[in-house]
């Protein structure tokens, strides 16, 4: 939830998250600017396909499309910076789907990811205790868990994290994790 | 002063009409026919084949109807050329949406964006509309199986089962009074189009040769779309002649025993 400004905190109860439709949420990293402008086009063109034709988009199709958008981007004048993951819940198939994508376009289906410096310390973490089959509840607690380990080893402070949910019942937001114990 | 209104697609009569355009849908009216029926567990496609000439090299095994898509087949009523333009633009259209959103567009979008080319050529000037009558089969995963048509005008409506070309309003009628709702399967639909096709073209006896027959169905999660062999349409011919003949002699001994059974009182 910082939002940095070279070596100030801006902001410190930023929302990096954006929500494209009501089962599809983009989380952003990168270039300060980029980040939201290229959200906002993202979010707003989902919105119209809603509109044009009585049904949203579903996740792979939207994830395609961003791609597909970003991948433009990038060898024109004009590219964007940005970093970014996409959740969304598919009813019609009753699937979750977590989708990887960075600055240069290529987009990945993951079970979990982590971007910038604080991945260098929570992808081990969710490697350790990452499990298929976890619940809401135990995932929560994986976070915990890797909040807990930025706090240790990194040594820029990022205390709060925002959370939320995209499940069947649509999106839900989760109380924050907030690191906890000792830096090292 | 009528010729004024008629040699301008743009322009309203003043009976408000637009001239061109009902001239391009009657040109679809003298079109061979297309018949479409939607089945429980597919689609049927059928047309007729005006010309069968035996020196015609026979290139193409269909001639009327193209696969679009992944999911979607059409058949076209009307000039020819002007329908290859619109299969193209149909083709381009289906692949444009697969790139953007790496998955097949649903049936009702791809008719959509062909009747705005369509409705445009009724609007903008110095052209004249496409001449071209379309029937689309398709599956999507919203909806389902689907088949829609579309006009030169650029309208375009969804359909149980329809038909569009030569005496196609007789053939919808026969359909109406044909067509089971939800009690049709594929098989069903195919003597039905026999049926249809078979009291609706001039000809004395149904013939492989000028008829094209496509279907559509989902097998293991993924679309089918097959256009008939002579010779499977031969076995269909020969079906329907059977269940026709059956049907008559039925009927004929029907007429017979109610006639006896009368005399019989006096």
């Amino acid at each position: 939830m910082s939002h940095l400004q070279s070596i100030m905190v801006q902001k410190s109860d930023d929302d990096k998250m954006h929500q494209l439709s009501s089962n599809l949420i983009m989380a952003v990293s990168g270039e300060a600017g980029d980040t939201t402008q290229f959200a906002e086009y993202i979010a707003k063109n989902i919105q119209l396909y809603k509109m044009r034709n009585g049904y949203e988009l579903t996740p792979s199709a939207a994830v395609h499309f961003t791609r597909h958008t970003l991948a433009t981007h990038l060898r024109s004048r004009e590219p964007y910076f940005v970093n970014l993951l996409m959740g969304g819940f598919d009813p019609d198939s009753n699937t979750s789907e977590l989708y990887y994508m960075d600055y240069l376009a290529a987009s990945v289906p993951v079970k979990y990811y982590a971007f910038g410096y604080g991945g260098m310390f929570t992808l081990a973490v969710m490697d350790k205790d990452y499990r298929p089959n976890m619940n809401v509840d135990e995932a929560y607690e994986l976070l915990k868990k890797c909040a807990n380990e930025i706090k240790r080893r990194f040594i820029i402070n990022l205390p709060k994290f925002r959370v939320r949910v995209i499940s069947k019942d649509g999106i839900k937001e989760l109380p924050y994790v907030v690191a906890e114990g000792e830096a090292a | 002063m009528a010729r004024r209104y008629d040699s301008k697609t743009t322009i309203f009569s003043p009976e408000g009409r637009l001239y061109q355009v009902e001239y391009a849908m009657e040109a679809i009216g003298h079109a061979g026919t297309c018949l479409g029926i939607l089945a429980n567990d597919g689609i049927v496609l059928a047309a007729e084949r005006r010309n069968t000439n035996k020196l015609l090299d026979d290139v193409f095994l269909s001639d009327k109807i193209y696969k679009i898509d992944e999911d979607m087949a059409c058949c076209v009523a009307g000039i020819t050329s002007d329908a290859n333009v619109l299969t193209n633009e149909l083709r381009a259209i289906a692949q444009r949406h697969t790139l953007q959103f790496g998955e097949p567009i649903p049936c009702e979008q791809l008719v959509m964006r062909l009747c705005d080319i369509k409705q445009a050529y009724t609007q903008y000037g110095g052209k004249r509309p496409f001449g071209v009558s379309i029937l689309y089969m398709g599956w999507d995963r919203r909806h389902g199986y689907q088949l829609y048509q579309s006009d030169p005008s650029g309208n375009y409506s969804g359909w149980k089962a329809t038909c569009i070309g030569n005496s196609s309003a007789a053939a919808v009628s026969i359909l109406k009074q044909e067509y089971k709702e939800g009690e049709t399967d594929l098989h069903h639909a195919l003597l039905l189009a026999l049926k249809v096709l078979s009291k609706t073209l001039d000809m004395n006896k149904l013939n492989a040769e000028k008829l094209e027959l496509a279907t559509l169905i989902r097998k293991d999660n993924k679309t089918e779309i097959v256009v008939l062999g002579v010779e499977e349409v031969n076995k269909l011919i020969e079906e329907h002649d059977k269940k026709e003949a059956e049907a008559e002699a039925a009927k004929q001994e029907k007429a017979s025993g109610s006639g006896s059974g009368k005399s019989s009182d006096k």
